[in-house]
């Protein structure tokens, strides 16, 4: 594929808002894990939770739109300009060939799980002020991102479960090549939800202590929540030493099961081939591997096999989710964006939280920092239904 | 911008529409449109662990899935995919709802599974054994257009057919009286990149802003604004007209897609 300029990007999670923050946190190897507070829960588990959502309001213009969801969307465009690189290239463009494609699993459904305890004790119903579109349906964190920045191109909600964001890069960049847009605004945002922490629950998924990715007594995961953002543009003559490119994309389905990954990661396998096919790279091209790494024993176990099938056991991985929690239909744009800040300050991040990484394991899993000059990023980012999608970034140098 | 596909094969389902050959007779020249409750076919070709777990969304998406594929003649597990629907299955997201609203918040843990917008998906990849991409989708009410767009997007890029389903059903109160699709309407399309003897037409699609486009038969204009899946209707009666036409479909706000369909039967 034709690699694609990363011209704008910005990530907000537990471990900061914005990019200086999440950058100093992942140089710290800080995690923003912390014990289960949210709404109502009583989970014994840890969560990795946006501060200052709560207070946030949305511009009074949008205001039907008004759901933790997209409080965390605004929260994040935010920060380092973004919204600004967005309405250069619209300006530059025209607001018609500027997309928008964002990966969320559940968007606002806390507002539906709200409305359902306010039902009408008499004839069930909803209350009035209860917002379906603008707050609960997959689209509604699209449309008001949309409108927000006044961008009138084509848009869609990319919703593929834990993979949901890592497909939004592989739509904008179809959109692009096959030049219906000029500029992509990709992305993903997810916000906690009962819908997540109870399901997760349920399936005995959740870890009681943070999450330990690749850790030989790792027991589950942990639910975080983020939106992360990058605008997409074709590369142009004159790039900055520090650009970032998205080099590859590689999407595949497991055929295997619901809510179970493969057990030899055949399909993860299929979607690192066709990234790396993309790029028109070899395995050994690979710096680093931001591993999706959720800390359940079948998921790490699975992608293990699928990496080292596909790279051998010497190149360094890890996952960043000790830090940030899985942020589910964020956590693909979350670790694209972790991934740019790697490939731009020569940062190998270690998996936080884990402390003994498991034997049975054949990967070269680092658990400290590492300060190596590198070109080419892998980002794994695997869905319940068997979605996978693996992405490859790289330096323009 | 222009998109270029060829239609090797339709998939239809909704109230009162069968298949595609009783679709294409209804949309044609004196066709009758008779609404009725939308009859969705058991997934037989799910095995019988995941055939108990769906619901409509799925049987639906299924059932139109393979019609388009068994009309183009191609071997359903080696297409990629686009799934897209306005919100997948209101009556999994109810009954979570309930639990989570329940003193225990006891979940099931089938619904949990079920309730990722890209079940029908990953039962469909589970059905035929597609390890292919598989694009999945919402646009709210534009839900069809957004994945007429990435696939034609896809056959422009990649040039290998795939397969385009679209999909939604009836939400049950009290969500219903928030977001009150009627019943159940699904379409799926077989695209290709080159044109095959099961081609049954070209389409060359670009983006404009035209006044949309109401469809001549009373119930069936008002099923094209009753359930998203549905807007995709112009479309389809493009695809049933002998002689080369235009349709125009809904997309988002006043952006259309207006698509030039020339028959290759």
């Amino acid at each position: 594929m034709t690699p694609l300029l990363l011209k704008a990007l910005t990530a907000t999670s537990c471990i900061g808002a914005g990019l200086a923050q999440t950058l100093a946190s992942l140089r710290a190897q800080l995690s923003g894990l912390r014990r289960c507070d949210f709404e109502t829960v009583e989970l014994d588990t840890h969560i990795g939770a946006v501060a200052g959502i709560d207070a946030l309001a949305l511009p009074y213009e949008w205001r039907r739109y008004d759901c933790r969801n997209n409080r965390l969307a605004e929260f994040a465009l935010r920060q380092d300009g973004f919204c600004d690189a967005v309405h250069d290239a619209a300006a530059r463009y025209g607001p018609r060939r500027v997309g928008v494609f964002l990966g969320t699993s559940t968007a606002g459904i806390l507002q539906t799980e709200l409305a359902y305890r306010q039902r009408d004790p008499l004839t069930g119903t909803l209350p009035e002020a209860f917002d379906y579109r603008c707050t609960h349906n997959s689209f509604s964190v699209v449309e008001y991102v949309r409108r927000r920045l006044r961008l009138d191109g084509p848009a869609a909600a990319v919703s593929a479960a834990c993979a949901s964001s890592a497909k939004a890069f592989a739509a904008g960049r179809r959109m692009i090549e096959a030049g219906v847009v000029d500029a992509a605004l990709v992305g993903g945002v997810d916000s906690l939800c009962l819908t997540t922490l109870y399901g997760f629950h349920s399936l005995q998924l959740l870890a009681t202590a943070p999450c330990r990715p690749f850790d030989v007594a790792r027991d589950g995961l942990s639910i975080g929540e983020a939106a992360a953002f990058a605008l997409l543009e074709r590369v142009p003559q004159n790039l900055a030493s520090d650009a970032v490119l998205l080099a590859g994309a590689g999407e595949s389905n497991d055929a295997h099961h619901m809510s179970a990954p493969h057990p030899q990661g055949r399909g993860a396998q299929l979607a690192m081939q066709a990234a790396l096919s993309a790029a028109s790279l070899d395995p050994g091209a690979i710096d680093y591997i931001n591993l999706h790494g959720t800390g359940t024993p079948s998921n790490d176990r699975a992608e293990s096999g699928a990496v080292s099938g596909v790279f051998g056991s010497t190149v360094p991985c890890s996952s960043t989710k000790g830090a940030t929690g899985h942020t589910l239909g964020a956590a693909g744009a979350l670790e694209a964006v972790i991934s740019a800040l790697c490939l731009q300050n020569g940062l190998l991040p270690g998996g936080a939280q884990t402390v003994e990484v498991d034997p049975g394991l054949a990967v070269h899993y680092i658990t400290r920092n590492r300060h190596a000059h590198a070109r080419r990023v892998l980002s794994n980012s695997f869905g319940f239904g068997g979605a996978n999608c693996s992405l490859i970034f790289s330096t323009a140098g | 911008m222009s998109l270029q596909a060829y239609i090797d094969g339709v998939g239809v389902l909704g109230p009162g529409i069968a298949d595609w050959p009783s679709a294409a007779r209804m949309l044609g020249d004196g066709g009758r449109y008779t609404p009725a409750a939308a009859v969705l076919p058991a997934p037989a070709i799910l095995p019988a662990a995941e055939r108990r777990r769906t619901g409509r969304v799925v049987k639906l998406a299924i059932a139109i899935a393979l019609e388009a594929t068994a009309q183009a003649g191609v071997e359903p597990g080696r297409l990629a995919s686009v799934f897209s629907s306005s919100g997948g299955d209101g009556h999994n997201c109810h009954e979570i709802c309930l639990a989570l609203a329940a003193a225990d918040r006891e979940m099931s843990p089938t619904r949990f599974a079920n309730s990722v917008h890209n079940a029908a998906s990953g039962y469909w990849s589970i059905a035929v054994g597609s390890m292919q991409a598989s694009s999945v989708l919402s646009a709210y009410d534009a839900s069809f257009t957004a994945a007429l767009l990435d696939a034609l997007a896809q056959i422009a890029v990649d040039r290998q057919p795939l397969l385009l389903v679209a999909y939604d059903t009836e939400y049950p109160p009290p969500l219903h009286a928030k977001r009150p699709i009627p019943d159940a309407f699904g379409v799926a399309l077989v695209l290709a990149a080159a044109r095959s003897e099961k081609t049954i037409a070209r389409i060359d699609a670009a983006l404009g802003e035209e006044a949309e486009e109401r469809l001549a038969d009373g119930g069936l204009e008002a099923l094209r604004t009753a359930i998203p899946a549905a807007r995709s209707l112009p479309l389809l009666r493009a695809l049933a007209n002998p002689k080369p036409s235009r349709a125009v479909i809904d997309y988002l706000d006043t952006l259309r897609l207006r698509v030039e369909v020339l028959p290759c039967a």
